[in-house]
């Protein structure tokens, strides 16, 4: 099955919207109509980079390519013009769509191809599947370029494809973007259940949540971070959803019970979901954590520890990496681990965090490597250490321990620590996404290592 | 030094830190329109704590979240020491 026949099938089309900031597609007429218009036929059979600068438009084009494309790139929002060359290559993509000027790819034989007024449909289109189109969603990688991960339709869906079918009027939305795998989640669903109200990082929260009430929002889900932001917004009540639901990061006993509170007609879940294992499971009892009975019990989704992370197998996983070579995916048994550490408590697991100190700022990943690396590049720089220390704004804010260099060739003084730390943040700020750079910087004279000379990283 | 006068001059830096513009700190002025986001209120709660040896947002109970300065500052006088 196809995207558009699996969303005709389902038989909720001829009243779903896409709803953008100022723009409201009605599906059915996709039926007819095009955002490529003729160009669509261009793109058949071919492997596309798929970078629109918003969201609305990202969702029409997914409907629209899967079935026709061979493989559709599917790039986060903000991804650097190095890395959209580099995942173009890496996935042997033939086109690239995008609405604003992207990098000349001619000579990786990529064809650019424009999207001059987006959001508008037009023209006579052939909806016939011709390919199963594979899916690649972007990860942040170690050294900062992007990891590519196949899915699939089938695997996307999984976790929904199973479920009945709910007789209610649905309307979704969701804080996240849906160029990620948490969002396109929700429009996923939302395709096969109903409306979607699609949000935007440059729009305030209230005036979000807003649009999102008066489109009688009733499935809304985004991380602890965004759902502490809307409660801080002072504009929680401008929506009255049925179902609230949080994931991407550990949904603390904290936000639980306030979104209880601040929702009382509501159902509020936690769901534990990533790119590379999919959607694992919902946890409804109100609690943190989740039971410990989920491990090991049979069903779609199997879940087992091992050295202390959580692992999934199951159809929602994703199929492997791409890359050359590509990094493993799944071990010798079928599952995906996927670097979360739990612990054992009274009957229940908890999270706490990830292993390979992996630190999970707001729901988006930052490798301590990455920002060591930057770090170390500041001439009076000897080493650093980048860790995790818990927020109950973000859930983590990154910090950095740095050692300095005694003495640098050609440079008289050592700067003060004060002066130090400032030019190390600026050198951060200038490299690095905002979320990537140290909240805090701490001059040390020494970091702890390892017998075998490597850094000794908390929960490595 | 008050806390709230540490707040206020935390704010202040913060924003300078990270390149914003804050707007005039009043007690009703809504937090999300300060000019600041949600990693500059994530790095003004772990100071706070490193300055004043708590957090008020790490609780068993349900928090009330601010809205408006005058409510971030409540939290923490009114939180026990």
């Amino acid at each position: 099955m196809w995207l558009w026949g699996s969303m005709t099938a389902a038989g909720t089309l001829p009243s779903a919207t896409l709803q953008g900031v100022d723009t409201v597609i009605r599906l059915a007429d996709l039926a007819s109509q095009s955002i490529f218009a003729a160009r669509l036929e261009q793109l058949r059979g071919r492997c596309v980079v798929l970078a629109p600068s918003d969201q609305l438009t990202a969702a029409l084009a997914l409907i629209e390519l899967d079935g026709v494309a061979r493989r559709v790139v599917l790039c986060p929002p903000g991804l650097p013009d190095e890395h959209l060359v580099l995942v173009a290559k890496e996935a042997n993509a033939d086109a690239c769509v995008a609405d604003s000027a992207v990098p000349d790819m001619s000579r990786l034989g990529v064809e650019s191809i424009g999207l001059p007024e987006p959001r508008v449909l037009a023209g006579d289109v052939d909806r016939r599947c011709s390919h199963a189109s594979e899916w690649i969603l972007l990860t942040s990688g170690t050294t900062g370029a992007p990891k590519l991960v196949l899915h699939s339709l089938a695997s996307l869906t999984s976790a929904f494809a199973r479920q009945p079918r709910s007789s209610e009027t649905t309307v979704w939305s969701t804080f996240y973007d849906i160029r990620r795998y948490g969002g396109l989640q929700v429009l996923l669903r939302a395709l096969h259940a109903g409306s979607m109200v699609l949000s935007s990082a440059d729009e305030p929260v209230p005036d979000f949540l807003a649009r999102a009430g008066a489109a009688t929002v009733t499935h809304i889900s985004g991380t602890p971070s965004h759902w502490r932001r809307a409660l801080m917004s002072g504009a929680a009540g401008r929506i009255a959803p049925r179902n609230v639901r949080l994931s991407g990061e550990i949904a603390d006993q904290a936000i639980l019970d306030s979104l209880r509170a601040a929702y009382p007609g509501a159902t509020v879940a936690h769901a534990f979901a990533s790119t590379e294992a999919g959607v694992a499971f919902e946890v409804g009892d109100g609690a943190a954590g989740f039971p410990a009975a989920l491990i090991g019990a049979p069903g779609a989704v199997e879940l087992k520890i091992e050295e202390g992370t959580l692992r999934i197998r199951s159809a929602g996983n994703a199929v492997r990496y791409l890359g050359d070579p590509a990094p493993r995916l799944k071990s010798d048994d079928g599952f995906v681990d996927t670097g979360d550490r739990v612990e054992q408590r009274d009957g229940r697991y908890y999270f706490m965090g990830r292993s390979g100190g992996v630190i999970n700022v707001g729901g988006l990943k930052v490798h301590p490597e990455e920002v060591e690396a930057v770090i170390n590049s500041h001439p009076w720089v000897r080493m650093s250490l980048v860790k995790a220390r818990r927020s109950p704004i973000t859930g983590a804010v990154v910090t950095a321990e740095v050692v300095p260099a005694d003495a640098v060739v050609g440079q008289a003084e050592r700067p003060a620590n004060e002066q130090l730390t400032h030019e190390i943040t600026e050198l951060c700020q200038r490299v690095l996404a905002a979320h990537k750079v140290p909240a805090m910087i701490r001059i040390v004279p020494a970091l702890a290592m390892s017998a075998a000379g490597k850094l000794v990283r908390p929960n490595a | 030094m008050s806390v709230r006068s540490t707040i206020t001059s935390l704010f202040e830096d913060v924003a300078r830190e990270q390149g914003r513009r804050l707007s005039p700190l009043s007690d009703d002025l809504k937090l999300l329109q300060s000019g600041l986001d949600s990693l500059s209120f994530a790095l003004i709660v772990a100071r706070l704590e490193d300055s004043l040896g708590f957090d008020p947002f790490d609780s068993a109970e349900a928090v009330t979240f601010p809205v408006t300065f005058g409510d971030f500052i409540r939290l923490y006088e009114s939180h026990p020491r």
